[in-house]
């Protein structure tokens, strides 16, 4: 005879399941410290060679500036992705996971929140690095804004596609290849609609990037939601 | 228990598993041998719900697979070679995350009780990195166990583990074993396994080949069944 669950029930279990494996991620990485250092230091090395080879004018750099960050967010979150992924595979923690019987979405959403969470730590320090060595302020909410859209949308597809790319022999090649095509529109948005706030713009004039990147988060979040299960089984 | 009838599993045009039927009693200790390549990992995964099947029919603990997964999983302990924890928590840590992925009740406890029942409790608040292969093979023995599953699946855990781990590990299977569990082990280790099970089948060419139980066999007569069955003599 099924067992039913209680919908209220199921779905506490699954909101504890999400925060359960986002608890774990952060408490290891607390630990190990190898993926956050390994993100900043390449994401600092980005900065200051575009420093040192663009050779920017005061009002270049503010044109600039919206490609150079992103470039710097997109590879730097590349590295996480890939590492966060390979952690579980390796000792085959990914089989511990898929065996708890939870709503397998709850491992995708939980690795969602903890990818986040070290995506938003290297912009935190990112940014002020930034800031300093360009002299562009770069403290403005509705730049904030866009950057907290862009990392969600990109880190929505990116967990997805790191868990597909972590099951093939070239895992580390694997995932910007997947990756980068079918984050473009992300990108191209969030690059826009950074560049228009840092221009001064109004946020009517950006309204159509903000709104590409809100649907381009949906949409990615529920493609992962539906195929996560999928991705995963053998 | 485990019910499973004409089962099949291709990978791409590869055929591991042919039709295969097997059923285990609740209680039962069965171990599955085989030669390599014989499927017997495959086999596990599929009933550990890791695997979809191609073909066949599967139950386990009454529910049907791939459609009730959730539902096995919740009655399923499963322990490989690989110990499934994570080197940079402690083996409390390991507990508590994989006792929240179960939604064990009253955890704290319970964390207690699998670690004296594994041997660890002493070595509760150290990260499991710091572990030998035999301690880390016992707290994956304490991870499968803490959901009190009622069938346990053992793939080779005996394996890369030093004779002491091993006689350490045996005595923490026969406690799983004695609480009424239904275990399935794979194992290559024939002499080993003739002390553990109550039955031993053999996976060749994709299908149980032969079977028996500790009952109908001499004791020291294993490694004879074992050779007859993957000469196709007896089953």
């Amino acid at each position: 005879m099924a067992e039913k669950q209680a919908p209220v029930a199921k779905s506490s279990n699954f909101i504890k399941a999400v925060f359960a494996i986002a608890w774990k991620d952060l408490a290891a990485e607390l630990r190990s410290r190898e993926l956050l250092s390994a993100m900043l230091v390449f994401g600092m090395l980005v900065i200051l060679i575009f420093n040192f080879a663009l050779k920017l004018d005061a009002k270049t750099r503010i044109t600039a500036t919206s490609g150079i960050l992103w470039v710097t967010f997109t590879f730097a979150g590349t590295l996480g992705l890939n590492r966060s992924m390979a952690v579980e595979k390796d000792r085959g923690c990914l089989d511990g996971l898929l065996l708890a019987p939870v709503d397998r979405s709850s491992i995708y959403f939980g690795k969602l929140l903890s990818n986040l969470a070290f995506m938003f730590i290297v912009e935190a320090i990112v940014l002020p690095l930034y800031s300093l060595l360009y002299n562009v302020n770069l403290f403005n909410p509705g730049l904030l804004l866009v950057i907290l859209l862009g990392s969600v949308g990109y880190i929505a597809i990116g967990t997805l596609l790191s868990a597909m790319a972590v099951q093939t022999r070239t895992r580390d090649v694997m995932l910007p290849i997947l990756l980068f095509p079918v984050i473009i529109p992300v990108v191209v948005a969030a690059v826009e609609a950074s560049g228009g706030y840092l221009q001064g713009m109004d946020i009517s004039e950006l309204r159509y990037w903000i709104n590409l990147l809100l649907v381009y988060d949906v949409i990615f979040i529920a493609i992962a939601f539906m195929v996560f299960d999928y991705v995963v089984e053998e | 228990m485990i019910e499973v009838r004409k089962l099949v599993k291709r990978f791409g045009l590869k055929t591991v598993l042919r039709g295969l039927d097997f059923q285990v009693e609740q209680g039962e200790f069965v171990a599955l041998l085989g030669p390599n390549g014989a499927g017997k990992t495959t086999f596990l995964r599929i009933l550990a719900t890791l695997s979809r099947p191609s073909l066949g029919e599967i139950r386990v603990a009454g529910f049907g697979l791939p459609h009730q997964a959730a539902q096995v999983r919740q009655k399923l302990g499963v322990v490989s070679h690989m110990p499934l924890l994570y080197g940079d928590l402690t083996a409390e840590e390991n507990l508590r995350f994989f006792g929240q992925m179960y939604n064990v009740n009253v955890l704290n406890q319970r964390i207690g009780e699998v670690l004296d029942l594994v041997g660890l409790t002493s070595r509760r608040r150290d990260l499991v990195r710091t572990f030998s292969r035999g301690m880390q093979q016992r707290l994956a023995i304490g991870r499968a166990v803490l959901h009190d599953p009622e069938v346990m699946l053992f793939d080779e855990p005996h394996t890369g583990l030093d004779q002491d781990a091993c006689d350490m590990l045996d005595k923490v299977l026969r406690d799983v074993a004695a609480r009424g569990r239904t275990v399935v082990m794979t194992s290559h280790d024939l002499a080993r396994v003739e002390d553990l099970a109550t039955r031993y089948d053999v996976l060749s060419k994709g299908i149980i080949s032969a079977t028996s139980k500790k009952s109908e066999l001499k004791s020291g007569n294993i490694l004879t069944f074992y050779k007859k069955a993957l000469a196709g003599e007896n089953g």
